[in-house]
């Protein structure tokens, strides 16, 4: 290690001499800059926020697309029994909205027990208009950075336990789904992005509980989306899945392939095979 | 022609063997062990051919590959609880605590070659064992092959399906992953629930609080020793009543009750069951190699404050876990006690009391029938409605149990409602399975009533006749003798009718209301059977049969009477007739 | 067959249609086409050969096959393994299979039946010996040698259940205990981190434990020792949620068991005892994912569905001096299933 810094620092002081030396530092010095500023500034989302062309457009977008639900100012709107038709969307945050929207959920194409994942309806300039709009109206968690859900580091097997310990009890041990009471289901996570997993874990969308960075820390989402991204780039060991649902598939292909190969197997075994009506002379014996 | 020694349909008499090596063998051990004498009926043993024969084979195989499996896994497995980190070759547990029994599973999967091939064969061949039992049992209900003199074997099967369920809980725990935990978890809810003795049942199963550190090594003796042996040893008494007593046959022509009529085990039911080993061992090879069972490595180390959703048993204890899941929540506080009814009933006191119904199944018909004479003849399912009706009304309540259990995955994959789905069951586990009885019997009941009219009036020809008004009738021919003769070859049952006159004086009250019982249950029991014809009724309907044809004959210009374009005879160089 | 004609009593009547029994055998085309016969001769010694090939397939994958090759995205090694097996043990099934359907004999034979029961005279001389044998022993003459022996007998039974006491300690009152007693911190399960109120947001969900299951500091043990925890979560375990404190309804038994609007309940189903999570943040309706039961968390953790008959034991909590939330004392009621004494 050593030896190999020696090279570089006498390879620098050898180049040092050259005519270039003096610009290069000095872009590479304004780069540096540029990108420490680049890194830190999006903490105070300020920077790169939303500005005012965005939230209106995102105004307009809603008003057509939004509002017959969610009211012309996304205040709600309240059924005369006092039941949410469309909840009120006031602090509700940007990262609400790029989930909802950016998996399709919303618009919702039927009223139900829940909304679904669909292909989206926005493209994403679209979204982010929405997104600055709706977090003018009230403060909220913004939309995720990159940087935020960029798992590569991600510890996998922790990532595991805090899967195991928070999200396999509605998401099933392979992140394939579950049933919620009345209709309602935890959705699969197989194919959900790292952006979207991130943001339904700080939002806490429809029936599913808040999981705050204050207590299951950015470095634990990570760790979380890491392990389901690896589960779902990895080879099945043991086959086809099946559908990763536990025993009630596992018994129903045992029956269907099992018992029905096997009693098909049963059946020729037994079946009588072809004959013929004329014996030939003096041959059978 | 002594009564032993098998004969032979074929036109020549079966030959014996000229002296060859293996006969040098045989004599050799024959000096030594006398086996001549037991073997020499036994090679030549007769097998009658059905495909339904066949599924008792399915878990005889099943057994003998998870016995062949099961040692494979055993030279890994470590069934113990101590505390490890896992430091294997699979990454997504890497540096997790976990037991050395979590461990040595990950490491078979993982780490031994072939080591999960053969942990996937093992499962699904217990899931098959299990299932292969219970669709031989339901063939041999259906026809009627546990009546005198195999009640005993069907009491052994009985014990044997119970045993395998046991085996298989046993073995899906082992591997104290989170789904064996978790089941282990219910067993000791179930465990506790005992009434006065639950909270010490559970200390001594688990040696202390739940999930403690003895449950894994105990549950493995039972797994490997305790419960196989006993499996073993009953399989070979199945086997040898089996041989006893020969196996059933369907009637037929030629086959009688005091007859079987088949292949003789040397050599061709030795190729056939033989080969149906192979073959049963190579689907499981191949279910092992390209399906997934129990991937216990997504499960995780057994953790009691993790679960994940589709937490289910083993498809065998679906029923239970279905009961458990319908259950309204009933639980009694009287005296400083609590009766959890929620758990015990459903839990403890159902599955006693549906394995004593089956246990005791032939002894109740045959109270009911009065029928204690020997069978070797089957039954068809249609000749017995009551009891094929009661048979699919038990399959039905069985499914609807089973789908209980996997209300959750209904759920999700049919997109219905979780609770929705539990009140109907709640609901149609008394209410459907009634239904089905009488639908299943009525069903049965036209079916006789159809095997009569063929033996009456002949079978559907399909030739449409032309008469001199104008008016279009459907010709029906007899059936062949052969066809005829297994259409009949069942017993007409005799209803009991109950004791009277003296015997009924001379018995005690409820002795006497007892059999009243006995009597309206054997009314109810033939209800509604269709007879076989008599010879009378038989000979009248063919001499009505006769007429008609001759009446029709001269109206057909020609002498075809039709039956040789039903495609059942040969029509070239058959003599047109009108006899049949 | 002669003996056909000899069933049916006189009493029953006359069976409507004569056995016409055995029908006549009928040669297979390999019985009676030499060209046939080789076919069939040849196809049962491929089916074999085939077999072969598979298992020596088996050898070279189980070595030429690394661990971590994929093919259409499962490993490969499993699938090529199983695969050749599973074909080596068909061929050969299915070769035997036809080498019985095509070129064994196929002349059916019959075999008679004898009554299961024994002879009247072997029964009689069975009989006769066991009385004998009783006889002999004079065990009905000798009613106390009789007794004696049926006592002792019955006594052997208990040594075999008394040897079986130590399989277990008894409950005593363990079960009406957990390892949360007064100012313990409630930290979140897998990293231990304690919480402080305002960490939670309205709708959270923290899967949590008692502090005594993770080291104080770095490098500590836990204050339970490690073989212990897993006993001690199967009835510590815990969930804290936030709600809107006018969402909670009215707390009889659990007045300022709270800390705005965060409540803390047992984990473990007090049916059967799963650990339960699914909480709905909307309805703050908690469902098990085992059973099904169903608690409402704003209600007392009262069941509202499912086989569950008794609420979820909750856990009073309050604030410590620095903050971080902890219980105020051990839960006042056993937690998980029900059990006889309990009460």
């Amino acid at each position: 290690m050593r030896l190999l810094t020696r090279k570089i620092s006498a390879r620098l002081s050898a180049r040092r001499r050259s005519r270039l030396a003096a610009p290069a530092v000095l872009i590479l010095g304004l780069l540096a800059t540029g990108g420490v500023w680049a890194a830190v500034a999006p903490a105070g989302a300020d920077a790169t926020g939303p500005n005012d062309d965005q939230i209106q457009a995102g105004r307009a977008l809603f008003a057509v697309s939004c509002a017959s639900c969610h009211g012309l100012n996304g205040e709600g709107i309240t059924t005369k029994k006092g039941n949410n038709y469309g909840p009120s969307l006031v602090g509700v945050g940007g990262a609400s909205v790029d989930f909802q929207v950016g998996t399709g959920r919303m618009p919702m194409a039927q009223a139900g027990a829940q909304a679904v994942r669909k292909t989206p309806v926005f493209d994403d300039d679209q979204i982010a208009e929405l997104a600055a709009y709706v977090g003018s109206l009230g403060a909220g968690p913004a939309i995720p950075e990159a940087s935020d859900y960029d798992y590569s580091n991600g510890n996998v097997a922790r990532g595991g336990q805090f899967f195991r310990t928070n999200c396999t009890a509605c998401h099933n041990f392979a992140g394939s789904g579950g049933a919620l009471p009345k209709g309602k289901f935890a959705p699969s996570l197989i194919g959900v992005s790292a952006k979207h997993m991130y943001e339904a874990m700080v939002i806490g969308p429809q029936q599913m509980p808040v999981f705050s960075n204050g207590v299951l820390t950015p470095d634990a989402k990570k760790d979380v989306i890491a392990y389901l991204k690896l589960q779902e780039d990895a080879p099945s060991p043991g086959g086809f899945a099946l559908g990763s649902v536990g025993p009630v598939a596992e018994g129903m292909f045992a029956w269907l392939v099992g018992i029905g190969s096997l009693v098909g197997f049963g059946i020729w075994i037994t079946a009588g095979s072809a004959r013929v009506k004329k014996t030939k002379k003096g041959a059978d014996a | 022609m002594a009564d032993s020694v098998a004969t032979t349909n074929g036109t020549e008499p079966a030959v014996t063997a000229k002296a060859n090596p293996a006969a040098a063998v045989a004599t050799w051990a024959d000096e030594r062990l006398g086996i001549a004498t037991a073997t020499k009926k036994q090679l030549r043993k007769v097998f009658p051919d059905h495909w339904s024969f066949m599924l008792g084979e399915i878990a005889l195989w099943s057994f003998v590959i998870l016995l062949l499996t099961g040692v494979f896994l055993s030279l890994w497995f470590n069934p113990s609880m101590g505390e490890v980190i896992y430091d294997g070759s699979y990454e997504q547990l890497k540096g997790i605590h976990m037991s050395e029994a979590y461990r040595s599973t990950l490491e078979i999967s993982f780490d031994v070659r072939a080591g999960l091939l053969m942990r996937q064969m093992h499962h699904w061949a217990a899931m098959l064992f299990i299932a292969a039992m219970l669709v031989h049992m339901m063939r041999v209900f259906l026809t009627g092959a546990f009546r005198k003199p195999r009640e005993l074997n069907w009491i052994i099967g009985g014990v044997l399906l119970l045993l395998g369920i046991l085996e298989g809980f046993a073995g899906y725990s082992l591997p104290d992953d989170l789904l064996s935990g978790t089941g282990l978890r219910i067993a000791d809810g179930l465990v506790k629930a005992t009434p006065v003795l639950g909270s010490y049942m559970s200390f001594f199963m688990f040696g202390g609080e739940f999930p403690g550190d003895q449950i894994i090594p105990r549950l493995y003796t039972a797994h490997i020793l305790l419960i196989p042996g006993l499996i073993l040893a009953l399989i070979a008494a199945h086997m040898l009543l089996l041989v006893y007593h020969k196996h059933t046959q369907w009637p037929g022509p030629g086959r009688t009750e005091n007859n079987v009529v088949g292949y003789p085990m040397m050599p061709v039911y030795a190729a056939k069951a033989g080969g149906f080993f192979f073959i049963t061992f190579g689907v499981t090879a191949l279910m092992g190699g390209l399906m997934t069972i129990n991937p216990v490595w997504r499960f995780g180390p057994y953790n009691p404050a993790e679960v994940t959703a589709g937490s289910q048993p083993d498809w065998y204890m679906g029923i239970a876990e279905g009961l458990l899941r319908i259950m309204p929540g009933w639980e009694t506080h009287i005296f400083g006690v609590t009766l959890s009814w929620n758990i015990f009933l459903p839990g403890q006191i159902a599955p006693i009391a549906l394995l004593m119904v089956v246990l005791a199944y032939p002894f109740i018909e045959q109270w009911i029938t009065g029928d204690k004479r020997e069978h070797h003849l089957l039954q068809r399912p249609r000749n017995v409605p009551t009891r094929t009706a009661f048979l699919a009304a038990m399959i039905t309540l069985y499914g609807l149990l089973w789908a209980a259990g996997g209300n959750d995955i209904l759920a999700t994959t049919f997109h219905l409602d979780l609770n929705t789905i539990t009140y109907f069951m709640r609901g149609a586990i008394f209410v459907i399975p009634p239904l089905v009885f009488i639908l299943a019997k009525r069903w049965c009941i036209s079916l006789q009533r159809h095997d009569k009219e063929m033996l009456l009036h002949g079978y559907e020809s399909g030739i449409i006749m032309r008469d001199a008004e104008g008016g279009y009738t459907e010709r029906h021919l007899p059936l062949s003798p052969e066809r005829a003769y297994t259409l009949t070859a069942h017993e007409r049952p005799e209803v009991y009718a109950g004791l009277s006159g003296a015997d009924a004086n001379g018995l005690s009250a409820p002795k006497a209301r007892l059999d009243q019982l006995r009597a309206r249950l054997s009314k109810a029991w033939y209800s509604g059977d269709v007879q076989k014809p008599t010879v009378a009724e038989l000979e009248e309907a063919h001499h009505h049969a006769e007429l008609e044809h001759a009446h029709d004959a001269p109206l057909e210009g020609h002498a075809a009477d039709g039956h040789q374009f039903d495609g059942r005879h040969e029509v070239a160089g058959e003599e047109l007739t009108q006899k049949h | 067959m002669s003996d056909d004609h000899n069933h049916g009593t006189e009493l029953v009547p006359a069976e409507p249609i004569e056995n016409p029994g055995l029908p006549e055998h009928l040669p297979r085309p390999t019985d009676v086409d030499p060209v046939a016969e080789k076919r069939a001769e040849r196809q049962v010694a491929t089916l074999f050969g085939l077999s072969g090939v598979s298992a020596v397939l088996f050898c070279v994958s189980y070595f030429a096959i690394g661990k971590r090759d994929v093919f259409i995205g499962i490993e490969a090694l499993q699938l090529a393994l199983g695969t050749t097996l599973g074909l080596a043990l068909l061929f050969i099934g299915v070769g035997a299979i036809q080498w019985s359907r095509k070129l064994m004999s196929d002349h059916e034979i019959v075999e008679y039946r004898h009554p299961a029961a024994s002879s009247e005279e072997d029964r009689a001389e069975a009989l006769a010996a066991l009385d004998q044998g009783i006889e002999d022993s004079g065990i009905g003459r000798r009613p106390l040698v009789r007794n004696s022996l049926l006592g002792a007998m019955g006594l052997l039974g208990l040594p075999a259940i008394v040897a079986l006491r130590d399989l277990g300690p008894l409950p005593g009152d363990s079960l009406e205990h957990t390892v949360w007693r007064t100012g313990m911190r409630v930290v979140q399960d897998v990293d231990g981190r304690p919480i402080r109120p305002e960490d939670m947001q309205v709708g959270q969900l923290v899967n949590a434990e008692p502090a005594a299951f993770f080291p104080s500091e770095e490098g500590e043990e836990p204050e339970v020792p490690e073989h212990e925890i897993l006993a001690e979560k199967a009835k510590a375990a815990v969930i804290l949620v936030r709600m809107q404190p006018d969402d909670i309804k009215d707390q009889e038994r659990a007045q300022n068991w709270g800390v705005d609007g965060i409540l803390c309940y047992s984990k473990i189903c007090t049916h059967v005892g799963c650990p339960i999570s699914l909480w709905e943040q909307q309805t703050h309706h908690l469902l098990c994912p085992c059973h099904q039961s169903t608690f409402d968390l704003a209600d007392n953790g009262k069941v509202i569905f499912g086989p569950a008959a008794r609420h979820l034991p909750q856990l009073a909590i309050t604030v410590d001096s620095e903050g971080y939330l902890v219980a105020q004392d051990d839960f006042n009621e056993p937690v998980g299933p029900s059990y006889w004494e309990r009460g």
